[in-house]
């Protein structure tokens, strides 16, 4: 009964490749949203574990969380290094990570931090060790591998995040050396460059005493390898409009040390209610929730999303309708083969199932070519824009509702071929043949 | 296998299609039932095949008495049938149509038969072809041959001369009694074209839903 189903379908292949796109176009979309917003979901929830709180300069909040949690937009602005020290002294917060930015290699972001930062994401090196003295760099798995980057290799970082920002701005006089290549992680870590965030400050030149008072709350030392180094000019440069150090000492302007932004981690629930308050209220600094951020995020394209998500799934009940039409036609011009088989000694479920299963095959087939041209889709887009990649879109990877997804199209498929079935099952076969 | 026909009538809307028809067909008989249209031929074959019930009394095929509720499995073992209209099935190839038939009566496909079937009928050369590439002549051997290949042991043609010429006649006719005798079938053919009363042994005359010689 299958290969006269597929017979059938061949015998009528325009009007079968019409509902197998309909059906392979909702598929697409279907699996395209969901492979989206779940791989979106997936990294942003292993980006932001163990986060609680990040505080930062003042400005928009998700900008925060975006540029220091998932590294992907332009920080706020700085803070004073004084802020580390003051929530690591709060007895309600576990950790705290610094955080110094804006410059970046080949495209990979320098980050700034210590060893809590290690702690937090639970890197481990895989080859080499961590950094430890000045303008020692270790990178990520896929910043290692997309770099080519190997152990005693130094390279040289740019100002901004891209290579075609400000001008492409070298930072000749003071290059990095890789001293580790960490396992991947599959987290943002993965495509990140980390330093002492010493060692960014003297990128760019900016003075610094080495100590820095409570560095250690839980972790112990931090590792940055410049002790009681001092620098004759100050010029962080304010990340959000990259002011370049030429521009800072032209005008006379001397900058302190400063961090970009930290990851809080709670001791306990009471820091949830104390600190997100105590930074907003008592600081010139703001502080925003990960969680909070995100949801609102996933909140604003999920308006959208859903949008799209009804407009595939009306596709799909399109494509199921089309069946349905095409097959009722069918049974009507069928009924003498139908008869045939019947008297041939086929039995009443047989025919039925003949029926049921051309819209299962075309509704497999529209899953199949749906799903596949999904997967390739993604393949491609993250092939050609990176952005994509860096949120962790992976082709190829089936996820668990795509079954959910594909077994609701394939019951469009059945249940359109439902009627035309039942009417061919109905049929008298005496009578259809007498009618000739 | 022998066909009995014992006492059949039947009535559509009050009025009497069949009546009172008896006949037996011996196994390997071949036998004409000749009559015009509307004289109940089809209506007959319909209770013979077990498609149809009667409303009075009884066909057997064998020792089994047959009706629509065992037709199917009655007409899977025991029969071959070439309809009026032909009905090959149109998605098919005429080769594809024969292995349908085998695989629905019998579970299972024997393609040596179904091209030795085709040789022996001239339309080998057509195997691949759809029922919508034949000539008339062509598709009438493609029926024969599908009722052949399933090994009927009777075999029941409805009208399988209309619209064949002279010598097409003459062709169908010879080939379905070649084909009864290859298969050691019982033949009976409902036709109302006389031309074919010379190839048959035994001619019954329906007229008006009765038996009349």
């Amino acid at each position: 009964m299958i290969g006269l189903a597929i017979a059938y379908l061949r015998d009528r292949p325009l009007t079968t490749a019409l509902n197998v796109l309909l059906l392979a176009i909702s598929v697409a979309m279907l699996v395209l949203l969901l492979q989206f917003g779940n791989q979106a979901r997936d990294r942003f929830e292993r980006d932001m574990r163990g986060i609680d709180l990040v505080v930062g300069s003042k400005g928009s909040p998700l900008q925060l969380i975006l540029s220091s949690v998932f590294h992907v937009d332009q920080p706020t602005g700085n803070i004073p290094l004084s802020s580390l020290q003051l929530l690591r002294r709060d007895p309600a917060v576990k950790r705290t990570v610094p955080l110094a930015l804006g410059d970046s290699f080949d495209g990979y972001r320098i980050v700034g931090t210590d060893s809590s930062f290690a702690d937090l994401y639970k890197t481990k090196v895989a080859s080499g060790r961590s950094f430890a003295a000045p303008m020692e760099a270790v990178l990520g798995a896929k910043a290692a591998s997309e770099t080519g980057a190997d152990l005693g290799q130094e390279f040289i970082g740019n100002h901004g995040f891209s290579e075609d920002e400000n001008g492409n701005q070298s930072h000749d006089h003071a290059p990095f050396k890789t001293v580790g290549i960490l396992e991947a992680t599959g987290t943002v870590v993965d495509r990140l460059i980390l330093t002492s965030y010493e060692s960014v400050w003297d990128v760019h030149g900016i003075a610094h005493a080495d100590e820095v008072e409570g560095g250690n709350q839980d972790h112990g030392d931090h590792a940055h390898g410049q002790r009681n180094r001092t620098h004759s000019t100050a010029t962080l440069q304010p990340a959000p409009d990259m002011r370049s150090p030429a521009i800072l000492q032209a005008n006379g302007t001397e900058l302190e040390p400063e961090l970009t932004a930290l990851l809080v981690t709670y001791r306990n629930v009471s820091g949830a209610i104390r600190v997100p308050s105590m930074v907003n209220r008592q600081t010139e600094m703001q502080s925003a929730v990960p969680a909070t951020e995100t949801a609102r995020l996933l909140a604003l394209l999920g308006a959208s999303i859903d949008g799209i998500r009804i407009f595939a799934w009306l596709l799909a009940l399109t494509g199921g309708l089309a069946i349905f039409v095409a097959l009722l036609n069918m049974a009507r011009s069928r009924e003498g083969d139908l008869a045939l088989l019947r008297v041939m000694g086929a039995s009443r479920s047989q025919v039925f199932l003949t029926i049921i299963l051309e819209g299962l095959i075309t509704a497999i087939m529209g899953a199949v070519v749906g799903w596949i041209t999904a997967h390739s889709l993604i393949s491609i887009a993250r092939s050609n824009f990176p952005t994509l990649a860096d949120l962790g879109l992976t082709p190829w990877q089936a996820a668990p509702a795509e079954a959910g997804l594909i077994a609701a199209v394939l019951a469009i498929g059945a249940f359109a071929a439902l009627i035309p079935a039942l009417r061919i099952y109905r049929i008298d076969p005496a009578r259809t043949l007498a009618r000739g | 296998m022998q066909l009995t026909v014992s006492k059949v009538g039947k009535t559509y809307d009050a009025q009497s299609v069949l009546s009172g028809i008896s006949f037996e067909a011996a196994d390997e008989e071949r036998v004409l039932l000749l009559g015009p249209s509307g004289s109940g031929k089809s209506t007959l074959l319909n209770i013979i095949c077990g498609l149809q019930s009667a409303d009075s009394g009884w066909v057997s095929i064998g020792s089994e008495a047959i009706s629509p509720s065992n037709g199917d499995v009655i007409r899977k073992r025991n029969m071959g049938i070439i309809f009026q209209t032909l009905r090959l099935v149109s998605a098919l190839s005429v080769k594809a149509n024969l292995a349908l038939a085998q695989k629905l009566q019998n579970g299972s496909t024997d393609p040596a038969m179904i091209d030795q079937t085709l040789e022996r009928l001239g339309i080998a050369n057509r195997a691949k072809a759809r029922p919508f590439e034949l000539s008339q002549g062509e598709a009438q051997r493609a029926a024969i041959a599908r009722a052949l290949v399933v090994r009927p042991k009777i075999l029941i043609a409805d009208e399988p001369t209309s619209a064949l010429d002279h010598a097409n006649t003459q062709t169908v006719a010879e080939l379905l009694l070649e084909a009864a005798n290859d298969a050691g079938a019982t033949l009976l053919v409902a036709t109302h074209d006389d031309r074919l009363k010379a190839h048959f042994e035994r001619t019954l005359t329906l007229s008006d839903g009765r038996l009349v010689s």
